[in-house]
């Protein structure tokens, strides 16, 4: 439980172990015997879920021998990945080099770059999968130079989340969650605590959230349809998917921030969306899901900047854009 | 006055799979209007029901954002190009 480690020798050993928050006023029109709570992966020491995984793939890394002392750490993400091997990779006293498409928010670059690793600029006209190919020649030119922890295809992923997730929702729920929603990105998540909860009890419903459509402000989260389909992912495994339109997942930001003091990111926002639609579907049970991060890394990001004069609570009044006047006064 | 419209890999489902599509239009949003005719379904994914655009796209004209200019109302001229983006910076693929 967090808490319970009040002391710890370095940083790689904070991670995980994070809150089960019982959301209340979000819930409040959900039935009587229904609970939702909040697995709240923000409290890991790099901010987000994406701790679990890098640091399970970098001692298994050194386990294998496939990450030795001379090597760089080396990937093609600007997200919370990113971050976790940027801030687990000083922890353990790696290099690290993250390829990063040049148009990334500037927090995300100075996160990256305050724990010393290095970003190296793609294309920000081809998006990530430029990141991917530039990161590839990279490799590709020095082989012996880099590691990769590719977490799309690295069963150390989902083996994170079994080995931590998943008995930490079981112990926190005392065996009583009966059903457990995360939002698929890579899968790591979904597919690995999903596993560990199925093995305790088979009749645990494991849903996994993605966007709506292809076409969606959802970051970190995979429309799996239109998508590269990570090898780690196995769809027979779930018992579901809750489809999340990114309207109702920034909404969803914007009350569980006012309501129940949580300033959460867009993913948390549609992961909270799909567990409230679950809850009013059944007539008891204990919803475990899953909140990836906080929400002060995405200040800059169309969730509260883009067409901001929307936002409740933001006004814009003194910015005088051209912007029709009716829609700042929301 | 046609121009160039940039469209994102998750809406060519709507284009026959062109990345280019051409429209016409006085204003960006008279534009989409005309997208809207041509390729039927685009609109309602770039705009909400009230026909503002959603939260999470951003239109560029010639590489600027139209919210800090007269967003929907912003001018368009033969030549121009519109681009499409939806906003995410992160992940992997």
């Amino acid at each position: 439980m967090h808490g319970a480690l009040l002391r710890a020798d370095d940083v790689a050993a904070l991670v995980g172990r994070t809150p089960l928050l019982r959301l209340t006023q979000v819930a409040r029109d959900v039935p009587l015997d229904v609970r939702i709570w909040a697995k709240l992966e923000g409290f890991n020491p790099g901010g987000s879920v994406k701790d679990r995984p890098a640091l399970r793939m970098l001692q298994e890394g050194l386990k294998s021998g496939k990450l030795t002392r001379d090597k760089v750490i080396i990937d093609s993400t600007s997200g919370n990945t990113g971050i976790a091997l940027a801030m687990i990779g000083a922890a353990l006293g790696f290099r690290v080099e993250l390829v990063i498409p040049a148009n990334v928010s500037v927090e995300r670059r100075q996160i990256i770059e305050a724990y010393g690793a290095k970003p190296i600029d793609s294309d920000p006209l081809e998006g990530s999968d430029g990141a991917i190919r530039l990161c590839r020649q990279i490799i590709a030119d020095q082989p012996e130079r880099y590691f990769k922890p590719d977490q799309y295809f690295n069963e150390a992923n989902p083996l994170a989340h079994y080995a931590t997730t998943g008995p930490e929702i079981w112990d926190q729920t005392q065996g009583r969650v009966t059903h457990f929603l995360a939002g698929i990105g890579t899968s790591g998540t979904i597919m690995g605590t999903g596993r560990y909860l199925k093995e305790r009890n088979p009749a645990i419903q494991v849903l996994a959230v993605e966007p709506d459509d292809a076409f969606h402000g959802l970051e970190g989260l995979k429309h799996m349809a239109s998508s590269i389909v990570p090898g780690i992912y196995h769809e027979g495994e779930l018992d579901g998917k809750v489809p999340a339109p990114t309207d109702e997942a920034y909404e969803m930001v914007y009350r569980i921030g006012r309501e129940e003091g949580l300033l959460v990111g867009q993913s948390a926002g549609a992961a909270c969306w799909a567990a409230l639609q679950v809850a009013r579907t059944i007539e008891h049970g204990d919803i475990v899901v899953v909140f990836p991060d906080f929400g002060d890394k995405y200040l800059s990001t169309n969730l509260w900047q883009g067409w901001s004069q929307r936002a409740p609570r933001f006004p814009r009044g003194l910015e005088t854009n051209g912007a029709d006047p009716d829609l700042r006064l929301v | 006055m046609p121009v160039n419209v940039k469209v994102p890999t998750p809406l060519r489902k709507f284009t026959a799979g062109s990345e280019t599509v051409s429209g016409n239009g006085a204003t960006v949003g008279a534009l989409i209007e005309d997208l809207e005719k041509r390729h039927a379904g685009i609109r309602e994914r770039i705009c909400d029901e009230q026909g503002r655009v959603r939260r999470f796209v951003n239109l560029y004209i010639n590489g600027e954002d139209i919210r800090f200019l007269q967003q929907l109302d912003t001018k368009v001229k033969d030549g121009d190009e519109i681009s499409i983006v939806p906003a995410i910076a992160g992940g992997a693929a």
